[in-house]
């Protein structure tokens, strides 16, 4: 069921994630002005996009579950929550290396996008132990949509009222959304960003496939046993 | 709905009135951190960004407390599967359980804002008292909106005294942000009120965005 076009993907995830790497490596200057080390960009933005509109996709496959019922979007919402957690690690690791290697600093309060993304990371911790705490399957699907769609809605609104939090802000090597970036780092910055896109909706995929899969499982084994007892008596 | 709503709202006010169980926990709470942050910080009088933090946590601290009470008496008694029962919409619950954490706010301001100015502000309160309280209104509103709808998320959690402050605390980040933001000038030596309107509009929208969106959801928490 979820499995269906999953091998072209990979395919396609590794070719775009080689291609990124080589583009990073070979392709794209050295930063002027901070060298070797602004190459994490490449890593750290997609990331931090990606992981983002998961939390946004999140919700909004909430929504469906609601509207519908459906429990398989609960599922979908679900892992895609549980994926872009993941990918929050490794953005406020990658973002905290940068800081250290631009700044000096291993954490910057007056950078509005780290500051937002670590109060979201943080909402989106408290994800695991609500949903597992609830023990009715249905109402721990509803509870958890409420959730991911109250939490979606937070993501843009935190990042206004960090921004605004911010008299001022360090000046910009470069803006975030790559608006102003010379034409080989945008290039070298959207092939990136697609690798890491493409990623995520495999991990996503994949991880559905294998829940779907034990999910069959169990059901075969338990009405595998259900065959035996009768057998037995 | 409105109706229905009221009479939740009188039964959870008289309930408080008699029981005096939340709000003055929340009192007692609040004076009990001015305390605390008296001898953390080794101060006797703060003002500006400092007075304004101290106020402003200390009172999403205290609403906690209000947060984990809120549908305490329901589910005690069962008396949640009366209200279900009951052919009313449910966005009633959610409106009368927003109105009286709303009203347990405004009582606790209404003791711990003189506390806090007895124990620990510097500059004196009343000159600012006007902007002030548009201030508080704002964020009790929107304390009241998220409040009421983590508490009927976490109602049927196991580790409910855990998910609330966990849930309730990043969310109520861009509205501390706001309020804190809001108050520090006016808690300065010189009261001034600079980029009032801004903070005020941030409050707003983060009041109206939640506000709608828990009318939105409640229905689904309190389902069958």
């Amino acid at each position: 069921m979820y499995s269906k076009g999953l091998k072209p993907l990979s395919v396609a995830t590794v070719i775009a994630i080689a291609t990124a790497l080589a583009l990073v490596f070979f392709y794209a200057p050295n930063d002027a002005d901070q060298g070797f080390v602004q190459k994490i960009f490449y890593v750290h933005v997609p990331m931090a996009i990606v992981s983002l509109s998961g939390f946004v996709a999140g919700g909004i496959m909430a929504i469906r579950h609601l509207r519908s019922g459906d429990s398989s979007w609960d599922v979908r919402s679900y892992v895609a929550i549980h994926l872009s957690v993941i990918l929050g690690v490794g953005v406020l690791v990658t973002g905290s290396i940068w800081a250290r290697a631009s700044w000096g600093h291993w954490w910057v309060w007056d950078e509005p996008v780290l500051v937002s993304f670590l109060v979201v990371f943080l909402l989106y911790c408290v994800y695991y132990p609500l949903r597992f705490s609830i023990e009715d399957p249905g109402r721990q699907a509803r509870y958890s949509s409420v959730f991911a769609i109250a939490a979606g809605a937070f993501v843009p609104l935190n990042f206004i009222a960090v921004r605004l939090a911010q008299a001022y802000t360090h000046p910009r090597v470069l803006s975030q959304t790559g608006g102003n970036l010379p034409g080989e780092m945008r290039l070298t910055f959207l092939v990136s960003l697609l690798a890491m896109g493409l990623l995520y909706v495999t991990l996503w995929k994949l991880e559905l496939t294998s829940k779907h899969a034990s999910a069959q499982l169990k059901r075969l084994r338990r009405r595998l046993e259900e065959r035996e007892t009768v057998a037995v008596a | 709905m409105i109706r229905a709503a009221g009479a939740i709202l009188r039964k959870d006010l008289l309930l408080e009135l008699r029981t005096k169980e939340s709000v003055p926990a929340m009192a007692l709470f609040s004076v009990m951190v001015f305390v605390l942050f008296h001898f953390g910080l080794d101060r006797d009088s703060i003002d500006g960004s400092l007075a304004s933090g101290v106020f402003w946590v200390t009172m999403l601290l205290a609403a906690v407390l209000a947060v984990v009470r809120l549908f305490a008496a329901e589910r005690e008694q069962g008396g949640i599967e009366g209200l279900l029962l009951a052919p009313v919409d449910r966005t009633s619950l959610f409106l009368a359980k927003g109105t009286a954490l709303f009203a347990y706010l405004v009582a606790l301001e209404v003791v711990a804002l003189p506390v806090f100015s007895l124990l620990l502000l510097g500059p004196d309160l009343l000159d600012a008292m006007p902007e002030l309280l548009a201030v508080l209104i704002l964020a009790d509103l929107g304390l009241a909106a998220v409040g009421a709808l983590v508490a009927a998320l976490a109602a049927e959690s196991r580790a409910r005294e855990l998910i609330v402050p966990l849930l309730l605390l990043p969310l109520l980040v861009p509205l501390l942000i706001g309020a804190a933001k809001a108050t520090e000038p006016l808690f300065r030596p010189e009261a001034a009120t600079e980029h009032l309107g801004r903070w005020l509009g941030l409050l707003s929208l983060y009041d109206v965005v939640f506000l709608l969106l828990a009318v939105g959801v409640f229905d689904y928490l309190l389902e069958d």
